[in-house]
């Protein structure tokens, strides 16, 4: 029982930089420069991928919010057959474990990567700190929505065992109508998600750091920010929803 | 490199399989066959497994062992309402079960290292080489601790586990080598003692495990207990008599359920006959492919949920999946497949022995382990969610289920009060909101300089390895240093528990291996004083009578050393009996010849 501890969730403390870049520098084996990629040229050792290299650059992409899943997938094949333990099974220890934290941060960085929302949640963690700060608290009228949908349910809820059957159709017909409105917002909010990613990659891609094209990317980030908070609290409903009345 | 073999260590069959020239093969028993039943059985003369250990069910069902695979990595908690099934004794020690035959326990990694060590040794035989290292198949929704369990198993049997390997994986792997399959593949396995659902996806020799989930208590020996309760009630109806009372007989009727259950496969109707105790005679029942499909609907029905469920945590619905393959001799009964292609809309494959399937996948990854297959690599995930219990004992998930392997996670913690010394973490695997409802895996403390409040920083990774294992590690921030943890498993064996037991393997070894000399030395001292008899019979007119004494005592010290354990007693005595019976063979043997020449003359005359 943690009933002493105090756990802070999603916090990471990083080590200075300067220390992950000696960390890189050398061979840990024959101790000659390597040049940033996963093995030593000269004795051809598996060399540990940093653990602050962040998930856009161990697989090898820019940080762009669109992402070509088929290339994602053939990246990430590609690294897993580098690193992956079964192809370390003969090897000394220190290469079994360097295949083995590698290849545990490739897949947490393929699994990120792949799911859209939490590639976005992970792009506003790298551009604007912790992901406590993606929680902000709805607005009004959101929040009044979904107290309403909530009473809905806890009146279906306790309903269900001593009202007539005709009644409780009458409010499940109700909770699906609920339900499809939900979806439905739910839907806006990617939509309008995924217009901001490609607006972030053009932005990206003209590169230079102007003051407006800095204004524009806090913009940005700030309206990615509210719709990710704004479809969890949906997406929480949903699944009280669905939990309800399957 | 040594070779490394691959295992299927089952609840009612056990196979090992290895690769001979890119193609895998299970090695078969000097009876031909592959199958090893997963059987132990303690008899006077020492420990037997496998077919000779089956038919011990009937002789001796209190000191006979079968599906202990159920038991592993369990407390006895967990197994309470199946422990009338078993004619054996359980109880518990230290959140292991153990199994009582007479004055001695054993936990169910033993007895499963007994099974390996059968494997090992039938590998060594047909290969004639020394076999120390294994990959281990387990169930893909074998939570932590059975998983360590087995590895326990392969420990105590003498073996390194180079991996656990999941057994619908490891049949993907065998159909994927065998037909260069791509796509989207739904793995449908279910066995003797488990049921286990994994959707893969195929692609250019990479084997990438989407979703699993299953069922660890759900497999073909509920399907004969349905069986086996209607015949009991019928002889309780027809005979008036109930059948608890005899272990044996209780027994007969468990393997008259299976055979009968394997018969309907393939028949509409059969026949099970049991004999019944105290000389009443015999019972009979005609059993119909209707009645036992009704019988066991439901159990072919709560496979399908963790199938949607499976397929669902993929993101994809039936109709994205290409091949579906089946796996586990259970799945040769029609229902199931009915049900399956049902389901998934297509017509299941099963064109690879639904029973060597998964030990022929274990000897692919062996291969790849070895460095031998390198054009195929699977990615498998991690069937439930792992996580810590934090205040109010709530599930704090930190790797979610169905994240590809290996996975880690890293949690930060610190101190609520000043000067505290220690935090204690209790880890918990499962998929409900509460700790309670969850399996507790392991608690350990993690220790903590006495500093204020807030002030000390331990970082602990949980790491889950290419096994589906967790190891943690802990490490203080703030000085940097690494720190060792004492795990303290809730339902496993700790590291001290498995050394001992892998002493006491050695030593049983060394019981086993004089059984087996006393075993053979009466053999022959059996063969010996029979041959001897026929001689003396055959030729006691031809010699003198002190001779006849003489063999006559030597014969009787014999019979009276071959009841003894002493084999080299035994020895000695058959030694005493050849040279005593010398001369009588010498002129039997002339006698015969002389009698072969004159038949020859007698056969040469025109």
């Amino acid at each position: 029982m943690l009933s002493k501890g105090v756990m802070q969730q999603g916090q990471k403390t990083s080590s200075p930089r300067t220390e992950l870049q000696m960390a890189r520098s050398m061979c840990w084996h024959c101790q000659s420069e390597i040049s940033g990629e996963y093995f030593c040229e000269r004795c051809v050792k598996v060399q540990p991928v940093s653990k602050e290299m962040d998930y856009f650059t161990c697989l090898g992409l820019p940080r762009r919010l669109n992402i070509n899943p088929d290339q994602l997938e053939a990246k990430f094949y590609e690294l897993s057959r580098m690193f992956h333990p079964d192809f370390y099974q003969n090897k000394t220890e220190t290469e079994r474990a360097i295949s083995l934290n590698n290849s545990a941060l490739l897949n947490t960085a393929y699994r990120t990567l792949k799911d859209p929302i939490q590639r976005a949640e992970y792009l506003l963690r790298l551009e604007a700190g912790s992901a406590k700060e993606i929680r902000t608290s709805p607005p009004a009228e959101l929040f009044e929505e979904i107290l309403a949908l909530q009473e809905d349910l806890e009146e279906f809820r306790s309903a269900s065992s001593d009202r007539p059957p005709d009644e409780l159709e009458t409010l499940r017909a109700k909770l699906e109508a609920d339900r499809k409105t939900l979806d439905r917002r739910r839907a806006e909010m990617e939509a309008r998600l995924f217009e901001l990613f490609t607006a972030w990659d053009v932005l990206q891609d003209r590169g230079e750091a102007t003051d407006q094209l800095r204004k524009e990317r806090e913009a940005i980030l700030k309206e990615m920010r509210e719709i990710l908070s704004n479809r969890t609290y949906v997406s929480n409903i949903v699944n009280d929803f669905v939990a309800t009345i399957g | 490199m040594a070779r490394i073999v691959g295992i299927d260590l089952g609840t009612t069959n056990s196979l090992v399989a290895y690769m001979d020239a890119g193609q895998p093969k299970v090695i078969p028993g000097r009876n031909g066959r592959t199958l090893v039943p997963s059987v132990v059985a303690m008899t006077d003369n020492g420990l037997i497994v496998g077919d000779p250990a089956k038919e011990y069910l009937l002789r001796s069902p209190e000191r006979t062992i079968y599906s202990v695979k159920r038991f592993m990595g369990k407390g006895l908690a967990d197994v309470r309402e199946e422990l009338a099934y078993f004619p054996y004794t359980l109880h518990e020690q230290g959140g292991v079960i153990r199994i009582q035959i007479g004055e001695k326990s054993y936990s169910p990694p033993q007895i499963s290292a007994m099974i390996l060590k059968e494997l090992k040794q039938r590998a060594e035989a047909y290969l004639g080489e020394s076999i120390t290292k294994a990959v281990i198949t387990v169930p893909a929704y074998f939570n932590d601790s059975q998983r360590q369990a087995t590895k326990d198993a392969g420990m105590i049997a003498g073996l390194e586990v180079l991996r656990i390997i999941n057994e619908p994986t490891a049949a993907s792997l065998a159909y994927g080598l065998q037909k260069r399959t791509q796509g989207m593949i739904a793995v449908y396995d279910l066995g003797g003692g488990t049921f286990d659902i994994s959707i893969l996806k195929l692609k250019n020799g990479i084997f990438e495990v989407l979703a699993t989930n299953g069922d660890t208590h759900l497999g073909g020996d509920d399907f004969d207990r349905r069986t086996a309760d209607l015949i009991l009630k019928q002889v309780r109806e027809q005979r008036r008599l109930d059948l608890d009372a005899y272990p044996d007989v209780m027994q007969a009727v468990r393997l008259e359920a299976e055979r009968a259950k394997i018969r309907l496969s393939d028949e509409h109707k059969t026949t099970v006959a049991i004999d019944l105790p105290g000389g009443r005679g015999r019972f009979e029942l005609e059993l119909t492919r209707d009645q036992l499909e009704s019988l066991t609907a439901d159990l072919v029905e709560r496979t399908l949920g963790p199938c949607r469920q499976a397929l669902k945590d993929a993101g994809l619905t039936p109709a994205d999946i290409d091949e579906v393959v089946l796996v586990g001799g259970a799945t040769r009964m029609p229902l199931v497949r009915q049900r399956v292609q049902a389901l998934f809309g297509k017509v299941p494959h099963s064109e690879l022995n639904p029973d060597e399937v998964v030990a022929l996948g274990a000897a692919v990854q062996a291969d790849i382990l070895s460095g031998g297959t390198q054009d195929m690599l699977l990615l498998d995930v991690t069937p439930l969610s792992l996580g810590i219990e934090t205040m109010g004992g709530v599930m704090s998930t930190l790797i979610r289920r169905n994240t590809t392997i290996p996975a880690s996670a890293k949690e930060m913690f610190t101190t609520y009060v000043d000067g505290q010394t220690s935090v204690d973490i209790h880890i918990l695997q499962g998929e409900r909101e509460l700790a309670k409802d969850n399996r507790s895996l392991a608690r350990f403390q993690l220790k903590v300089p006495p500093l204020p409040a807030g002030i000390p920083r331990i970082e602990v990774t949980f790491l889950i390895d290419a096994n589906g294992i967790l190891n943690v590690s802990a490490r203080d921030v703030r000085t940097g240093e690494t720190q060792s943890i004492q795990v303290k498993p809730s339902y496993g064996l700790t590291d001290e528990e498995v050394e001992r037991m892998i002493g006491e393997s050695f030593k049983f070894a060394a019981e086993d291996l004089k059984a087996r000399q006393v075993i053979e030395a009466r053999t022959e001292a059996e063969a010996i004083l029979k041959a001897t008899g026929k001689a003396l019979k055959q030729g006691g007119h031809l010699i003198g009578a002190e001779e006849i004494a003489a063999i006559k005592a030597a014969v009787a010290t014999l019979e009276s050393a071959k009841v003894t354990d002493d084999h080299k007693a035994i020895r000695a005595r058959i030694a005493d009996v050849e040279k005593a019976t010398h001369h009588l063979a010498e002129v039997l043997m002339d006698t015969a010849l002389k009698e072969a020449l004159e038949n020859k003359k007698l056969s040469e005359l025109p």
